[in-house]
C-alpha cells in the first residue's frame, strides 16, 4: 500500500533529531509536527517569525495575530520566540535551522528541485522556499512519487524552474525512501507492499537498487 | 521629545501621488496596515509599484488596489491563493518581480541600513538569479542583491508612542520593522497611540527614528485568513 500523507509525515518524522530546529513547508511538511519521536526535543521554526511554534489553538482561542508560514491559526510555546522577517532568514541563511521539510512539484537526480511555477499556468511564487533551500544542511521533500497524471516527480532533469539547485539530499514519497547521491536517486526504504519494480516504474530518474530493501517501519 | 502624530490616515497620507513606489508591512493578512490601504483604495492612485510579501486576498488587504486596478507592479515572494493576483499576473495586465521572502526581508533592512547591495546564496542557479552579479565565497555561490527606494512604508504596529517608537505583537511583525527603516516617508497606523514616556524603552522594537508620521489606526478587522483549531474536547 502507498502512503498518505499522514504516513509520509510519520515517515519523516522518523529522521528528527534531539535539539534539532526544523522548518516545515506548507502541505505534508506540516504534518511531521504531528509525529515527533518520543525522548527527542525539537523546536519548530516558521519562517514569518516564530520559534517554538505550538499546535492549532483550542477552538475560540484563535489569535489574527500569531500564524505560521501557511497562514493558519497557531501557539507558541512556553520558551519561544518571536521576531522580524530579517532576523527570521539570518536564522536560516545562518545555518542555525538543522533541518527543512518541504514539498516539490519535480526533484532531478543531481539534487535540483522546483516548486514554485509552471510557466503560462500557475504561479504560487517562491515564498521562503530558494533561501531554505540554499542554506539548509539537511532538506527532506515531501511530495508523492506521481504527479496526477501519473508521471514520475523523480527526474533526470527538472523541466520547471528550479527553486534550488543540486541541494536536495533525502525525498520521501508515498512509495519511497530515496537518497540522492552521486548524480542519481539511491532506493533505501519502500513502503509496506509496495515492491521495487512499482518504484521503478514510478521513477524517472536513474534509481540505484542495491540489495534487499527492506519496507518502512511506522 | 520629536511629535510624530498626525491625526488620521488621510493627513498620513498627505504627498502620496500616482506612480509612486511604497512599501507594505504584513504576511498575508497579519500586520498589514488596513487603515492606509482603505485610504490608498479612497485616494484612487494609480500606477503605484508595492513592495510587499503577498497581496491580500481578492477581498481585503492589498487585493483591494488589485481588484481596483491601482496597481502597476508587485515585488512579492508569494502569490498563494490570491486568484486575482495570479490572473492579472498570468495575463499580463499586472508586472509581477517575485523574489524570496529572505531576500525581500534583507533588501528592505539593506534599504534602511544604508548598504546598497549584499550577496546571498538564495536562488543561485535559478531565474531569480538572471542578469544579476554572481560570486563565489568559499566555494559557494551567492547572488548580489540590491537595497530598495521607496517613497512610502505603510507599517502596521500594535503599539507605538507619539515619539514613533514602535512595539508589534505575535507574528504582526514580519516585515514591518524593516519596511519601517526603509520608507523615505515612514507611515505608522497602531492599535494603541500612547505618550512619549508610558512605553518601556528596553521592550522597543522599532526606535523613532525611523518614523515620520504616527496615528492612531480604527476600525481594525484582522481577517483570519486560515483558521485553524482544536476542538475543545
Amino acid at each position: 500500500m502507498a502512503l498518505s500523507k499522514e504516513q509520509i509525515a510519520q515517515r519523516i518524522a522518523q529522521e528528527l533529531q534531539d535539539k534539532w530546529y526544523v522548518n516545515l513547508g506548507i502541505g505534508i511538511p506540516t504534518l511531521v509536527a504531528n509525529y515527533i519521536p518520543k525522548g527527542i526535543d525539537v523546536e519548530f521554526q516558521s519562517e514569518n517569525g516564530l520559534l517554538g511554534m505550538g499546535p492549532f489553538p483550542i477552538e475560540g482561542t484563535e489569535d489574527a495575530d500569531l500564524i505560521n508560514a501557511g497562514k493558519q491559526t497557531v501557539t507558541i510555546l512556553d520558551g519561544g520566540s518571536l521576531f522580524d522577517s530579517a532576523m527570521s532568514f539570518a536564522m536560516i541563511r545562518g545555518q542555525h535551522v538543522q533541518l527543512t521539510v518541504l514539498g516539490a512539484m519535480e526533484v532531478a537526480q543531481n539534487g535540483d528541485i522546483a516548486n514554485w511555477k509552471i510557466p503560462g499556468r500557475m504561479v504560487k511564487g517562491m515564498g521562503g522556499a530558494m533561501d531554505l533551500v540554499a542554506s539548509a544542511e539537511n532538506i527532506i521533500v515531501a511530495m508523492m512519487h506521481t504527479n496526477k497524471k501519473g508521471e514520475s516527480k523523480l527526474l533526470k532533469e527538472c523541466s520547471l524552474p528550479l527553486t534550488g539547485v543540486g541541494c536536495v539530499k533525502k525525498v520521501v514519497t508515498n512509495l519511497a525512501v530515496l537518497e540522492i547521491k552521486n548524480g542519481s536517486f539511491h532506493l533505501l526504504e519502500r513502503a509496506p507492499g509496495v515492491s521495487v519494480e512499482e518504484i521503478e516504474a514510478a521513477t524517472e530518474g536513474t534509481l540505484i537498487v542495491e540489495g534487499e530493501i527492506p519496507e518502512m517501519q511506522l | 521629545m520629536i511629535n510624530k502624530v498626525v491625526k488620521n490616515a488621510e493627513e498620513a497620507l498627505k504627498g502620496v501621488e500616482n506612480g509612486m513606489t511604497f512599501m507594505l508591512g504584513g504576511f498575508g493578512l497579519c500586520g498589514i496596515p488596513e487603515n492606509c490601504i482603505s485610504e490608498l483604495v479612497n485616494l484612487g492612485v494609480t500606477d503605484l509599484t508595492c513592495i510587499s510579501n503577498n497581496a491580500g486576498v481578492d477581498d481585503f488587504g492589498l487585493g483591494l488596489l488589485l481588484q481596483k486596478r491601482q496597481i502597476k507592479k508587485m515585488i512579492s515572494s508569494y502569490v498563494g491563493e490570491n486568484d486575482e493576483f495570479e490572473r492579472q499576473m498570468l495575463s499580463g495586465e499586472l508586472e509581477v518581480d517575485l523574489i524570496p521572502q529572505g531576500t525581500l526581508a534583507e533588501r528592505c533592512r539593506a534599504t534602511g541600513a544604508g548598504i546598497p547591495a549584499f550577496y546571498t546564496p538564495a536562488g543561485y542557479g535559478t531565474e531569480v538569479a538572471e542578469g544579476k552579479e554572481t560570486r563565489e565565497f568559499n566555494g559557494k555561490m551567492y547572488v548580489l542583491e540590491h537595497a530598495f527606494d521607496a517613497q512610502f512604508a505603510f507599517v502596521k504596529a500594535w503599539k507605538g508612542d507619539t515619539a514613533g517608537n514602535l512595539i508589534f505583537k505575535g507574528t504582526a511583525r514580519n516585515f514591518n520593522p524593516m519596511m519601517a527603516m526603509a520608507g523615505k516617508i515612514t507611515v505608522v497606523e497602531v492599535e494603541e497611540l500612547v505618550e512619549a514616556g508610558e512605553l518601556d524603552p528596553n521592550q522597543i522594537h522599532t526606535p523613532g527614528i525611523f518614523v515620520q508620521r504616527i496615528f492612531q489606526g480604527s476600525a481594525y478587522e484582522k481577517r483570519i485568513e486560515q483558521r485553524t483549531v482544536t476542538s475543545k474536547s
